[in-house]
């Protein structure tokens, strides 16, 4: 008699080299009702599983080659003059699940000026744009895993979502990781945000402590001295999944 | 130890101000034999195009093999060829374009053969995760048919990833909601 247990036959596994699965509150849901742009904007129909295959488990290189210069990581300099606000840098290292750094991965950044406006023909809100500053950089990790920015303590800013809305200051992150499967878009947020529990955005991750994986540290070791205070951001993307064949699905 | 994964959060509505490229589109250099366009439109649940999207692709070349370094199979030989795409707009009007190869099969475990097919992410405002879907090929009725992850998909749904040829390339629409809704994958 045979000792294996009963399985269903699932001809289509993931391939060797396949990433974690992860919880399903690991991420806010797309179907989120104080978040009132998702109305119309997330499937309704249930996710199709998808084996990691070698299209999944493979990603772009884009690393060295998205990065023009060092200016890119520096958002101080990217006008004749200096902008207004609170220098700030913003480092940290990029890891997968296992803790292992992720290197020469592009890492990407937007964020508004410091009195809360974007430098975008959208962004209507009458604070004053800053024409030193665009807001937008990038950079790619180091060996370590390691990124650094130089740039100003973004503002909080009201939007339209429900009455006196305001998000909390923000640095958008745009993550390629080594995989497709890794790719990942998330905000930064600063300690004590006074905003944080009235933001929809924010509070869309249900658990507490992911929430936290969101927020800044300050660092007053990371500053530049008499220069720029400091925050430190690690991220976490998607690591192997425990062995190539676990059963996850 | 294994550690958790930094939340994902939406992308808004001023991404534009850093993530498109000039090439961004350009999964392949302008003037590479056998390119084509990929065109399409993305629809909310009122039917209304999605100006404030983003759409990424990933792809295998014409010969499977894809733009990656860390050792998986042969790289490409293909010259210049990215395998990623990235369309996106500050004065969106919902619609996409990308500029590519149409991939060939790759393999899938158990000697399985997946057809020619691209993976795409979907951002935009609205969004606090991205959505997974892929670009498979009407004129690959066969290899669609044997195809293992189509296989999953309800048949119903299935015609919802299939790209038509349109202007010497391909169309592509992608609706987030409604009767066609597109089939979304759990990565």
């Amino acid at each position: 008699m045979s000792s294996e247990p009963a399985t269903i036959y699932d001809p289509i596994v993931d391939t060797p080299g396949n990433y974690l699965r992860e919880r399903e509150d690991a991420h806010p849901p797309l179907d989120y009702p104080p978040y009132k742009s998702t109305a119309l904007r997330h499937p309704k129909q249930p996710l199709v599983y998808l084996p990691h295959t070698i299209t999944e488990i493979t990603g772009p290189a884009l690393g060295d080659v998205r990065v023009r210069s060092a200016d890119d990581s520096n958002l101080l300099i990217q006008h004749e003059g200096e902008p207004i606000g609170e220098r700030i840098t913003v480092s940290g290292r990029v890891f997968d699940t296992e803790g292992k750094p992720i290197r020469d991965t592009l890492v990407e950044i937007w964020q508004a000026n410091a009195a809360g406006r974007y430098l975008h023909r959208w962004d209507n809100w009458p604070a004053p744009l800053d024409p030193n500053f665009s807001g937008a950089g990038r950079t790619a990790t180091d060996a370590e895993g390691r990124y650094r920015f130089l740039t100003i303590k973004p503002g909080p800013y009201p939007w339209g979502n429900h009455y006196n809305a305001w998000r909390p200051a923000h640095i958008h992150f745009s993550l390629m990781g080594r995989a497709f499967t890794q790719r990942l878009v998330t905000q930064m947020y600063f300690p004590g945000d006074p905003f944080f529990p009235y933001d929809p955005i924010f509070n869309s991750v249900s658990d507490p402590a992911a929430r936290r994986r969101m927020i800044s540290s300050f660092s007053i070791h990371a500053t530049e001295p008499n220069w720029a205070a400091a925050y430190e951001f690690d991220i976490y993307l998607r690591g192997p999944a425990a062995t190539p064949f676990e059963a996850t699905h | 130890m294994i550690f958790a994964t930094t939340p994902s959060q939406t992308v808004g509505p001023y991404f534009a101000i850093a993530l498109p490229w000039p090439d961004g589109p350009n999964a392949v250099p302008d003037g590479t034999p056998g390119a084509i366009a990929i065109t399409g439109i993305v629809y909310d649940g009122a039917g209304h195009p999605i100006p404030d999207h983003l759409i990424e692709t990933w792809q295998a070349d014409p010969d499977g093999r894809f733009a990656d370094l860390y050792g998986y199979g042969e790289p490409s030989e293909l010259p210049g060829f990215r395998g990623f795409a990235r369309s996106g707009a500050e004065d969106g009007d919902g619609t996409f374009e990308i500029v590519t190869v149409k991939p060939g099969a790759v393999p899938a475990v158990g000697g399985a053969i997946q057809a020619p097919h691209i993976d795409v992410t979907v951002f935009a405002r609205g969004m606090l995760n991205r959505c997974v879907t892929r670009i498979y090929f009407a004129d690959e009725v066969e290899a669609n048919a044997a195809d293992p992850v189509l296989a999953r998909v309800p048949a119903d749904r299935r015609e919802t990833l299939i790209a038509q040829p349109a202007n010497g390339g391909y169309r592509f629409d992608i609706r987030l909601q409604g009767p066609a809704e597109t089939v979304f994958f759990d990565i």
